[in-house]
């Protein structure tokens, strides 16, 4: 009841707000704007036994969301209306039926920033505090409280946060609360600010409170961490790092050990016009972080470990062995090189030539057991298992104006019971190449297709791919995507995949309808993946601003 | 108690919708980071009088890259024809941020390039996910925007960057 009224509340000043302007004060004052989106995906199922798509009793699933944002100079103010109708097969079904989840309002004057109700925010990199959403895969860890952000000087930023995290349509049931500052060094000194070398430092410190409960254990209430972070640019040159220290968080993901977690990210880059080259590695010990200890798979985060892997786009290297960080212990490191070939010259032909080589590996931390409730004792300077392997390259080429091409090779070797928590499934070693190329028969029109093959002895065998894809810029699209399982070592699954869209575009309004099988698949951003389990039928997707 | 909700925010909806059309669109104010790492505030997103584009893309967006690689070409050209400005804004999360300063170079892009590694901006802007582009006018206001990226969208921007820059009216 409660909740109803606030988010009642909320609503009333803002209709207030907006026909108050529009009618009494139009002319004299700023009368501020409203603005926002929509987005619906909604989906009709049919029965297929072959591909195992779960039956659907509703036949009919939709998930929506709308966003308002009113402005006025200094104020804003937002909702986000969401809608799963039921909620579609592939996201949680702790999404179910309307509500508001998400509503603020925020003062901004001089160097000083107020946000009460729901907010996202992020300390560093976010290894001890991210609140972000990526509505696409479901997830959205949204605090709800109070944030401050504050100037104190020019070069020095400071931020403090207090909130609970939203948990679907309700709440995590611990606090959160944190604090940032930032100092940007050639901002704060005059004597530093001509210098080419520019050096920022911060700091972060954030503490959960979860009562305990617990009959046995006695566990900590109050659960800290600190980070600690430096960056420098100079020229082509960037280095980046951050150090992250929580104290013992006993929790279900980590088995319940009272050992102290620990984070290490280092990240170095040169680049000049043509060449770009990015190493970076990064030790994680024990970092779960979670305003609920007892929660799993994307719930309650309150911190971010990015996987530092190539975050791929070609479907069957995107969907099918995606990886992600495994916050109990990591060690992985990851190279990848731009390098443009100048146009007009011997090699890189008329139009230039980009080549793209990464290589990236992930593995466990080389532990012993120890009898105490310290779980283990980690040795840093040597690897674990082998979690994730992943090598790389690209190579992009415009041969005439109206046509370029890609080819793409990578060779995975991929961890299956860690990465996707499965039981003595073991390793699974695949090759990929993609042969990518488009065509401009004119200003408007273009076909897109793509090649794509993957071939390995282990899990569901080999598989082939090919998009086409016409586009009349800038309202239309009609894509095809077959995908065959052609070497699964089950003959009954040697299955083909066949999806149909058509699209349609006005300015910022799209609309998709589709049809087809959709294979099982793992779909990632970032750090955070969703599991797709295997669909037939139609689909509609609009999304709109406004 | 639901039912309440649903009608304000129905009304809320009607009224935003009427609402919105009689106001200028301008850009919101949302602190970010340029590749050097400083803070920038996008009410500083500017050019004299002159159209800009502000393109939301991410590393891992291909049609994305693939117009900005495309404009890429062009791009001297259009600065010297109108005297328009590109913002490419990057919404690389900590993943892949450290990796677009060495992309954006690699591919020799001369944009103004701006981080946006938590989508803050992304969310003032109304992006519901990328590609999207806006293109503003002289005076600060979102006058078109497109949530897709085909070949030759590219040349549709540059059609309506021209007619700014002359002063004609947009339809």
């Amino acid at each position: 009841m409660k909740f109803n009224l606030l988010r009642c509340s909320v609503l009333l000043i803002l209709t207030l707000l907006t026909s108050i302007n529009k009618n009494t004060f139009a002319q004299g004052l700023n009368a501020g704007e409203i603005h926002g989106n929509f987005q619906l995906d909604a989906q009709y199922y049919n029965p297929d036994s072959a591909i195992g798509a779960l039956p659907v009793p509703e036949k009919f699933l939709m998930n929506s969301f709308t966003n308002l944002i009113y402005t006025n100079g200094d104020f804003s103010a937002g909702v986000r209306f969401e809608s799963y109708l039921n909620t579609m097969l592939g996201f949680d079904p702790r999404y179910v039926g309307n509500g508001f989840p998400y509503r603020y309002a925020s003062f901004n004057r001089d160097n000083f920033s107020i946000t009460v109700g729901n907010y996202y925010e992020q300390f560093g990199s976010g290894l001890i505090f991210r609140s972000y959403e990526e509505r696409g895969l479901g997830f959205d860890n949204a605090m709800e409280g109070v944030r401050v952000k504050y100037t104190l000087l020019k070069g020095i930023h400071l931020k403090g946060i207090i909130g609970k995290q939203r948990y679907y349509f309700n709440q995590g049931p611990g606090i959160v609360r944190g604090f940032d500052g930032e100092i940007a060094v050639n901002e704060l000194l005059p004597s530093f600010q001509e210098k080419k070398t520019k050096v920022y430092i911060g700091g972060s410190f954030v503490s959960k409170y979860q009562v305990d409960q617990d009959p046995i254990y006695v566990l900590p209430e109050n659960v800290g961490a600190w980070a600690a972070r430096l960056k420098v640019n100079h020229g082509g040159w960037a280095f980046y790092s951050e150090y992250a220290n929580k104290i013992n968080d006993p929790s279900s993901v980590n088995n319940f050990v009272y050992k102290k977690g620990g984070g290490l990210l280092v990240n170095t880059s040169y680049s000049q016009k043509g060449l770009g080259i990015n190493l970076s590695g990064k030790i994680i010990d024990n970092m779960n972080f979670r305003s609920d200890r007892t929660a799993q798979n994307n719930d309650l985060l309150i911190n971010y470990l990015p996987a530092l892997t190539r975050q791929h786009t070609y479907n069957l290297a995107a969907t099918i062995y995606p990886y992600a960080t495994q916050p109990n212990g990591e060690m992985a490191y990851q190279g990848d090189i731009t390098y443009t070939l100048k146009k007009d010259s011997k090699l890189g032909g008329k139009y230039g030539t980009t080549i793209l080589v990464n290589y990236a590996a992930a593995n466990g931390l080389n532990t012993e057991p120890v009898a105490s409730g310290l779980g283990y004792k980690p040795d840093y300077f040597k690897l674990g298992d082998v979690y994730y392997k992943d090598f790389n390259i690209e190579l992009q080429k415009k041969i005439s104006k109206p046509l370029k091409f890609t080819l793409f090779y990578a060779n995975f070797a991929y961890n299956k019971d860690v990465a996707q928590g499965k039981v003595n499934e073991g390793m699974v070693y695949a090759n990929i190449e993609v042969l990518e190329f488009t065509y401009k028969f004119n200003d408007k029109h273009a076909l897109r297709m793509e090649f794509q093959a993957l071939q390995t002895k282990q899990d569901m065998g080999d598989w082939a791919t090919i998009v086409a894809e016409y586009t009349i810029s800038p309202k239309w699209f009609f894509s095809t995507v077959n995908q065959y399982n052609y070497g699964n070592p089950n003959k009954d699954s040697r299955l083909l995949y066949p999806i149909g869209q058509i699209g349609f575009i006005k300015n910022s309004t799209r609309i998709t309808l589709g049809y087809g099988r959709q294979r099982a698949g793992i779909f990632c951003i970032g750090g955070i993946c969703r599991v797709v389990p295997a669909s037939n039928g139609a689909t509609i997707s609009i999304s709109s601003s406004f | 108690m639901k039912k309440l909700t649903f009608i304000l925010f129905v009304v809320v909806g009607f009224l935003t919708s009427t609402f919105a059309q009689k106001q200028d669109h301008v850009i919101p104010s949302v602190d970010i980071k340029k590749l050097d790492g400083s803070t920038f505030n996008t009410s500083n997103i500017k050019n004299e009088g002159k159209p800009m584009i502000i393109d939301f893309w991410a590393t891992w967006c291909s049609p994305c890259k693939a117009e900005l690689n495309a404009i890429a070409e062009e791009y001297a050209d259009w600065q010297k024809e109108t005297g328009v400005v590109l913002y490419a804004i990057s919404i690389d999360d900590a993943r892949n941020v450290d990796k677009v300063a060495p992309y954006v170079n690699g591919k020799g892009w001369e944009y103004e390039v701006l981080s946006d590694v938590n989508g803050d901006f992304k969310r003032a802007m109304n992006v519901n996910n990328v590609p999207h582009v806006f293109v503003i006018n002289g005076n600060r206001e979102i006058v078109y925007q497109q949530n897709s990226a085909a070949p030759g969208d590219d040349k549709k921007l540059y059609d309506i960057v021209k007619k700014l820059a002359k002063g004609e009216k947009i339809d």
